[in-house]
């Protein structure tokens, strides 16, 4: 057997990245608890450096290696470094919001950096295990992150749930891995892409693997009809988890359909499109006529969360590279907002109290009117207001449907989108126009108050210019 | 026509590993009597035959003919299973333990995984004990065997793995071939903290004394056999023996060189005694250790349970991890005369 | 060969009622039993193929490991499946629609003869093969990027395990073995020197 040592080059920010979450793990121990903000400043400068990293390194070239396991491209790359700062923000946002609790522990932050490996092992992922055991390493973290609460019975609940739905997932996932493997002999994406190549997609057992992979991969998305478990989750998991969850997450799925069906089972994109459509129509559907009803703010942004993923998945079944460009801007944007509406929700929060509630946003304009104005711009771009990030993101992507020459499909995101408005405008309403129900001020601390002003800002700016994120993505999308 | 002939001759072998263990087994319960009473000052059994030597016999007859009693609220059948499913592992073990050079009943590639498999299948018969006979007793037996012997599994398992890297193989004979050389080859003196944890793991999985809260006769009446009698208790009692005298061949034959002469390479003796056949090497290193289980019961007191839980996660793993690392960069650099 | 084949139906059927009788059967005890029936047997149709590392590190793992700690639990549940069954009846049409769908879609989709015995023969392997030996050198080579990702897996589990179980409670009255074995003999015993009493 002649075996020569892989390139470890390309995987350094992985190898980075688990060196410092052992570390931190390590170090973690032997802190006192006063102490705990080292495990939070080591945690974040993990984040930092692992995201200069990828902007060293980024791949202009697609490099593949061990053994085709992993890739690095520019889509993987751009991702990546999205995830990280994301990741960064979470910790930032959510800092002051465990300290009220006594959730302020190592394990949170330790949690959190492995999940950030999880997602990118699966954005790199190139062959079928890579792919599920990145996953598995993101979701063991997010069970565990979600009951990281233990005394709080609703989070219990959530994570016994998240664990059993994901489990069943993961089952579905495997199986359809096994068919997929059982059909073309390999797990190597490049060789199952040249297998069906060679074979044709008149193998039923392929197709039969394919519908469990899409189930799969929809389940964790939380895409309609595999949606149940979101909504307790995001609702029941300590708010902090829940603007984890709701974030980076969605990036690493994204790259995770895009590694698996477009350049893995391409050749049946027939196939994948028909299903995506039916997920694409009823997460948009259901997603935002439940939200209507939900008084829970965070149960809200769940159900807003589903149609999100319906739109994202419009731009990936176009099947298109300008598609799959608007699917990757679309999913930057959404993880742009999810990180600010959760971030708002984190900070109006306080020892004792959970601003959970839509009505505990009534007034906001007279107590903190610069969070009510980042919260209001946030709400308006997930809208789909005109001038927002959110509306340019929407636009792409339906721009991209319609050129495949399904126009009803378009039609119907759009009459969705503006179902979808009213509820994020009541929150704009309940901001400005209602009375106070609590008077105290809200403090916070300077650094956030930078970064949330940040991340409301660049949805205004992404909204004005959104050409050069758009071109960034597609070109990323062309190596 | 030549399956035939093929399974018979390995039922032949099975006999002839079996046959002299069990009367092994037998004359061991002798041997415990008899060393224990020496130690304590009394004869021990004395009244049997010549010296009491047919007292093994004795007992035998004895426990044949005592009804089998089970209790009324016990599941028959997983009782009746339970002392099986003990014995069961205990003898298959031996199928890969070399008693010669190549003298083994299967040339198995994953010997020691398979041994590892086998003995973590032993606590079955404890546990489907204590569950089947509804016992409250024989319950808290059941519960305490399981969660110590799981605990010591992962010491062992560390343990062995030490052993795969030295000999650079899972295939018992040549981890025994690896050692060849002298006394000091032998992997007892490059694994010596393995050894050690390897051994008093050994004696914690056979739930002997220090280690037997699983039967603490003095709290918990016998344990997990509480409600046994007759042929179905001296099943479980052979099964401890038989699960002692395995401990010890496999300590024998990876840290003790095995069927190797302890005189090899030493000029004048090594050819002295170059006559004696390798499995009575063997056998003598058996006993050697056997002697170990022995002198324990007769002079350590019991441990408490937290203290056994102490020792197997935070002494035995931490000493086993710490001990891997430095067999890694002995084999790396090619440290002699072990590991070159 | 007809040995062989006569073996693997002997097993395939403990394999089936074992698996049957695991959710079937009404005791949960007995349920964790034959599913350990169910790995073994397994084990043994691997060994059939001569994968004898599989088949062993199934049974050290799942039958070994596992079971027991499964075992361990389920024998301290004091279970009462009534509420469990309630809405059996219930669900049953659904349930059972869904499932016989599924199965005939499975059989359409599988059955098609692409996995029957004639296109897949076993490969003939020479005597000194050896499944472990193989496998080890491909796992920590070609396979040594998911391996090392498994390896990071179980390490969360073992975060995620602790961190959701260790609590130090207050006021419990545990010892310290760690100080209890530290103990030395100056700090049990005190010589005292008593003078010896006069005699009258």
């Amino acid at each position: 057997m002649n075996f020569v040592a892989p390139d470890f080059m390309p995987v350094l920010p992985e190898i980075f990245v688990l060196t410092m979450a052992c570390l931190v793990l390590v170090v973690d121990v032997f802190l006192e608890q006063q102490q705990r903000h080292i495990t939070y400043g080591l945690a974040q400068v993990t984040l930092l450096a692992t995201a200069l990293l990828l902007l060293l390194t980024f791949a202009r070239v697609p490099v593949t290696t061990m053994f085709g396991h992993y890739i690095k491209d520019a889509m993987g790359d751009l991702l990546k470094f999205c995830i990280c700062l994301a990741a960064a923000a979470v910790f930032l946002y959510s800092r002051d919001y465990l300290r009220q609790r006594d959730l302020f522990k190592g394990e949170y932050f330790v949690l959190g950096l492995f999940g950030v490996l999880g997602m990118m092992i699966m954005v790199s992922a190139h062959s079928l295990l890579s792919v599920y055991l990145g996953l598995e390493l993101l979701s063991l973290s997010l069970y565990a992150l979600v009951a990281v609460d233990r005394d709080s019975p609703v989070g219990c609940e959530a994570a016994m749930k998240y664990f059993v739905l994901g489990s069943l997932a993961s089952g579905m996932l495997l199986y359809g891995i096994s068919m997929v493997y059982g059909a073309t002999g390999s797990v190597d994406l490049q060789v199952i892409a040249d297998v069906i190549a060679k074979q044709g997609t008149s193998n039923l057992v392929l197709v039969f693997g394919l519908v469990f992979l899409v189930v799969g991969l929809a389940f964790k998305l939380g895409a309609v009809p595999f949606h149940m478990w979101l909504p307790d989750i995001y609702q029941g998991a300590p708010t902090s988890v829940t603007l984890y969850i709701g974030s980076a997450p969605k990036l690493a799925a994204f790259a995770l359909l895009m590694r698996v069906l477009v350049d893995g089972l391409g050749a049946f994109q027939n196939d994948w499109q028909q299903m995506l459509i039916i997920l694409a129509v009823l997460s948009m559907a259901l997603g935002n006529l439940v939200a209507i009803a939900q008084t829970n703010i965070k149960r809200m942004l769940a159900y807003s969360t589903i149609s999100h993923v319906g739109f994202l998945l419009l731009g990936i079944l176009a099947g298109t590279p300008e598609g799959y460009s608007a699917s990757m801007f679309y999913a930057i944007v959404y993880v742009l907002m999810a990180v600010g509406a959760f971030g708002v929700i984190l900070l109006l929060s306080r020892t004792g109290f959970e601003a959970e509630n839509i009505d505990d946003f009534k007034g906001l304009n007279d107590r903190s009117p610069w969070l009510a104005f980042i919260m209001m711009v946030v709400m308006m771009s997930m809208a789909g207001i005109p001038f927002m990030a959110g509306f340019y993101a929407k636009w792409v992507v339906l721009q991209a449907v319609i050129n495949i020459g399904f126009v009803w499909l378009a039609l119907v995101g759009v009459v969705f989108s503006v179902v979808g408005a009213f509820y994020y405008l009541r929150v704009v309403k309940c901001i400005y126009f209602d009375k106070p129900e609590q008077s105290e001020s809200i403090s916070i601390s300077r650094d956030v108050e930078i970064v949330i002003s940040a991340n409301g800002l660049l949805l205004i700016i992404l909204g004005l210019y959104p050409t050069a994120l758009m071109t960034w993505c597609s070109t990323a999308l062309l190596n | 026509m030549e399956t035939l002939l093929t399974i018979i001759i390995i039922l032949l072998k099975i006999v002839a590993i079996l046959a002299p263990l069990l009367t092994a087994v037998a004359y061991l319960t002798f041997a415990e009597r008899k060393i224990i009473g020496y130690m304590q000052i009394r004869l021990g059994p004395n009244r049997v035959g010549p010296k009491g030597w047919l007292q093994p016999i004795a007992d035998a007859m004895k426990l044949m003919f005592k009804e089998i009693i089970i209790p009324t609220q016990a599941d028959r059948f997983l009782f009746l299973l339970a002392p099986v499913v003990a014995f069961g592992p205990a003898l298959a073990a031996w199928a890969v333990i070399p008693f010669g050079n190549e003298m083994m009943l299967s040339h198995l590639d994953a010997g020691i995984l398979y041994l590892l498999a086998l003995t973590s299948m032993g606590v079955y018969g404890v546990i489907i004990a204590g569950w089947a006979s509804n016992s409250k007793y024989a319950f808290l037996g059941a519960m305490r065997s399981a969660a110590q012997i799981v605990s010591y599994e992962i010491a062992m398992g560390f343990a062995l793995v030490g052993v795969l890297m030295a000999a650079g193989s899972l295939n018992l004979n040549q981890v025994v071939l690896a050692q060849q050389g002298s006394i000091l080859h032998w992997f007892w003196l490059p694994l010596l903290p393995l050894f050690l944890v390897y051994f008093i793991s050994g004696v914690a999985e056979t739930n002997r004394a220090p280690f037997d809260v699983a039967e603490g006769e003095s709290e918990i009446v016998a344990g997990f056999h509480v409600d046994y009698s007759g042929m179905a208790f001296a099943v479980f009692f052979l099964a401890e023996y038989a699960n002692m005298i395995l401990v010890s061949a496999l300590a024998s034959t990876m840290f003790l060189g095995g069927w190797l002469s302890p005189f090899e390479g030493i000029p004048v003796l090594g050819q002295l005694f170059s006559f004696v056949p390798g499995p009575i090497w063997l056998v003598m290193k058996i006993s050697f250790l056997l002697l170990f289980f022995l002198w324990f019961r007769a002079t350590f007191p019991r441990y408490r349970y937290d203290q056994i839980m102490r020792l197997g996660w935070k002494v035995f793993i931490p000493v086993t991890l710490v001990w891997l690392l430095v067999i890694g960069l002995g084999v790396l650099g090619h440290v002699g005369p072990w590991f070159d | 060969m007809g040995f062989e084949k006569f073996l693997f139906y002997v097993f395939a059927l403990i394999l089936i009622f074992a698996a049957v009788r695991v959710i079937t059967v009404r005791n949960s005890v007995h349920a964790a039993l034959f599913l350990v029936l169910a790995f073994f047997t397994s084990a043994a149709l691997w060994l059939l193929i001569e994968a004898e590392f599989l088949a062993i590190t199934m049974v050290l793992v799942y039958v070994g490991a596992v079971m027991v700690l499964f075992l361990f639990v389920v024998m301290m549940l004091d279970l009462n499946t009534q509420p469990l069954r309630e809405g059996f009846i219930k669900y049953l049409p659904v349930g059972a629609t869904v499932a016989v769908i599924i199965v005939i879609e499975m059989v359409l989709a599988l059955g098609s003869g692409y996995f029957s015995s004639e296109s897949y023969s076993l490969v003939a392997r020479s005597a000194d093969y050896s499944n472990t030996k193989e496998l080890g050198s491909v796992l920590y080579t070609f396979y040594v990027y998911p391996f090392e990702i498994a390896s990071v897996i179980l390490l969360v589990a073992i975060i995620a395990a602790i961190s959701l179980t260790l609590r130090r409670r207050e006021g419990t009255k545990s010892q310290n073995p760690s100080h209890q074995v530290l103990v030395s003999r100056d700090d049990r015993i005190r010589l005292v020197n008593v003078p010896a009493e006069k005699k009258h």
